[in-house]
């Protein structure tokens, strides 16, 4: 291994150094250079392909601040392993050093504090400005979006993913692939991909009436790019119709198919492929187990879990990018390609710091072009955060984004007890910040947000969460779906994630009361999000706004509803 | 709204959906029964079958599953979470053009299904997969 003075950059002479562990002492090295755009940028060109990788952007087309997870378990053979190291371990792991902005943009220790310091980060604008830059270093890199793209915000819900589509095609990405891009309707979405000046990927989606191969998606791209021919192979989010309502795109079917992953794999080996790349919206842990049973994949630009690692991850001969969320970060890989090997790959992971790296103007005039029919809707101030109080959404049982959700579906709807769901999209908000009828959206928007109100007995919501906590916390990463735990409001509860399901869920309290949920008694449950068709309510984010502006100012207790057991 | 257990359920994560919440769970005697039917008792040496299934179920009541053994002359579909586990059997002959076969089957819980197939040399041979029926999770 060749420790680099670079950010977050690793370079390797042959595949058989993949896996070296001496990450070299960037990160203090990192710490104490001023931040700048060149810093961040800079990259010696390497080999004869380069790939540039977004994903999990979910319509963030403005920087913005988002905290990375603090609570993050990994169960089975993943317990302890990236991506489920946080924090201080995290910053030991990759050399890190403490309130550096390294530590700012992938930790979330001190993020209020160094967040004021740093600034927000993201913005379309910005990764369109790295994105030109990496494509001066090198004209035929492919650019590939990961999905999660089209949803997750106003103008985006506003516009049917109208203003996401029209940034992407300024950036003119090679490929795609897909995940709530579908709770657009597949009406929507086939009207788009009819249109899409690029190839959307997905070997995995298939038409749901013929188990066959949806028409509308190919399963992989052939490019030729620096004299090397690369396949470009789809993996869509398997578990769409499950997490997300399938009524909404009942045409389609996903599932992992694994055994069609290899057989694409060896299709696109026999046309000549001679670097094998899939761009993945599985989620981390998925892709890992992937890469350790299908042969032949040299890169997995992973997606959907929304992590971030500053090195990629090695599975055997597979290397693991990780590039974040919410328009983060930027990934480039560069590898060097000779007689259908891989002989070498350099990265780096690059954190979009807004306030140093200048916006595209061309691409600034288009968002602000889309934003504009909207800006006062949206820019209207619902409320402010107390002097110590962030809002934020990651960790595996609560954020307070959450929490003050949860607080306000029990008092706007009158209910015991609140659910909602466990996404880990949406910006974060420092102490003493505005909130805006923007952010209030960045946390709640989608194509299904009526708050619904409901009766459930104690048995049914322990079978609720016994349910979701074994799609988070199943040992075989196949059964897990990659997002967080159902978020409880008014209800405690103790987990043992390392039990098995029906197991894991004991101790449920009423916290009101201090009462345990009687199995037989029925509670009164308001919450969100329902994959159900014909689901009633108000839409969530008015639900959120009527209660933000009862507060004016939110403080939020501690949340100590949720006892972790995790040994 | 009020539930009842064979009610669809509106509910928490990225959403709830259908639950076949209290299944009768297929006594272990019948499984046993329906194999040694088919077996005729004799013993079933794992592998030598592909079955192919979802991890999990988008649909608990349509379950895509294509199974195939080559050399196979007939395989049978078991689900014996479910409160009959016999769900099909395929008879191959001489003519078939591959010993392979797929169906739906509805699944009550999450549970493995398992095929067993009888070979032309009067072996049996079996795979088995675990299929999650599941309420939701959440998308990341």
């Amino acid at each position: 291994m060749i420790p680099r003075r670079d950010f977050l950059q690793i370079a390797m002479a042959t595949t058989a150094l993949y896996g070296a562990s001496s990450f070299g002492n960037w990160g203090r090295l990192a710490a104490q250079q001023a931040i700048s755009q060149n810093t961040l940028l800079e990259f010696e060109t390497f080999g004869n392909v380069s790939l540039i990788h977004v994903t999990d952007i979910h319509a963030q087309l403005k920087p913005i601040y988002f905290r990375e997870p603090e609570i993050n378990i990994g169960v089975g053979e993943n317990k302890g392993q990236v991506p489920h190291i946080t924090g201080a371990d995290f910053r030991r792991l990759y050399g890190i050093e403490k309130n550096s902005w390294p530590s700012y943009a992938l930790s979330y220790e001190d993020f209020a504090s160094l967040a004021k310091g740093y600034g927000r980060i993201g913005g379309i604008d910005r990764v369109a400005t790295v994105v030109k830059a990496m494509r001066a270093d090198r004209p035929d890199a492919l650019l590939l979006d990961g999905g999660d793209t089209w949803h997750g915000s106003y103008t985006c819900y506003h516009t049917q993913g109208q203003d996401m589509v029209n940034a992407m095609n300024a950036l003119q990405p090679d490929a795609m692939t897909f995940h709530w891009e579908f709770t657009l309707g597949s009406e929507r979405m086939n009207e788009i991909i009819d249109d899409l000046p690029f190839a959307a990927l997905g070997q995995n989606i298939f038409d749901a009436e013929w188990n066959e191969p949806a028409e509308q998606f190919s399963p992989y791209k052939l490019f030729e790019r620096g004299g090397v021919k690369i396949a470009v192979i789809g993996q869509a989010f398997p578990y769409m119709p499950i997490a997300n309502p399938g009524w909404m795109f009942p045409e389609f079917s996903f599932g992992i198919r694994e055994k069609r992953m290899q057989e694409m794999v060896d299709e696109v080996r026999s046309k000549g492929a001679e670097l094998v790349v899939c761009l993945s919206h599985n989620g981390f842990d998925v892709d890992k187990q992937m890469a350790s049973r299908v042969t032949g994949l040299d890169v997995i630009l992973s997606g959907h879990t929304h992590d971030a690692l500053p090195q990629p991850y090695i599975v055997n001969k597979t290397a693991i990018i990780a590039s974040g969320s919410n328009g983060k970060f930027v990934s480039r890989v560069d590898l060097d390609v000779q007689n259908g090997q891989v002989l070498g790959l350099r990265h780096k992971l690059i954190p979009i710091f807004a306030d140093v790296i200048t916006p595209d103007a061309d691409m600034s005039t288009l968002i602000e072009a889309e934003r504009a029919p909207y800006i006062n809707e949206m820019s209207e101030v619902i409320g402010e955060t107390a002097d110590t109080q962030t809002l934020y959404r990651r960790g595996n049982f609560n954020g307070t984004w959450d929490d003050l959700i949860c607080d306000a579906l029990i008092s706007e709807r009158d209910a015991d007890i609140a659910l909602s769901p466990g996404v880990r999209w949406g910006p974060s908000i420092l102490p003493g910040q505005k909130i805006t009828r923007e952010d209030v959206w960045n946390v709640t928007s989608m194509t299904y947000p009526e708050a619904y109100r409901t009766e459930m007995t104690g048995e049914f919501l322990h079978f609720i969460l016994e349910d979701v906590a074994d799609n988070l916390f199943n040992p075989d990463p196949y059964y897990q779906q990659g997002g967080d735990m159902v978020r409880v409001g008014g209800l405690g509860y103790h987990i043992d994630v390392g039990k098995s399901q029906g197991d894991r869920i004991t101790n449920m309290t009423m916290l009101k009361t201090n009462e345990k949920i009687d199995p037989t008694k029925t509670y009164i449950v308001a919450g969100w999000a329902s994959v159900n068709e014909g689901t009633e309510g108000p839409p969530i984010w008015e639900v959120v706004e009527n209660h933000i502006r009862k507060l004016g100012v939110i403080s939020l207790p501690e949340n100590t509803s949720v006892q972790i057991r995790s040994a | 709204m009020t539930l009842s257990r064979r009610d669809f359920v509106v509910g928490a994560s990225c959403g709830v959906g259908i639950v076949a919440f209290s299944a009768l769970p297929a006594q272990a005697s019948l499984l046993d029964e329906t194999i040694s039917k088919f077996t005729g008792g004799a013993e079933i040496i794992p592998g030598g079958i592909v079955l192919d299934t979802p991890e999990i179920a988008e649909n608990g009541n349509t379950v895509p599953i294509d199974v195939s053994a080559p050399g196979a002359a007939s395989i049978m579909l078991l689900a014996g979470g479910n409160p009959v586990p016999a769900v099909a059997t395929f008879n191959f002959g001489p003519l078939s053009g591959s010993r392979s076969g797929n169906t739906r089957i509805r699944l009550i819980k999450t549970q493995e299904v398992m095929a067993i197939a009888k070979m032309d040399d009067g072996t049996f041979r079996s795979a088995q997969a675990t299929v999650k029926v599941t309420i939701g999770g959440c998308g990341g």
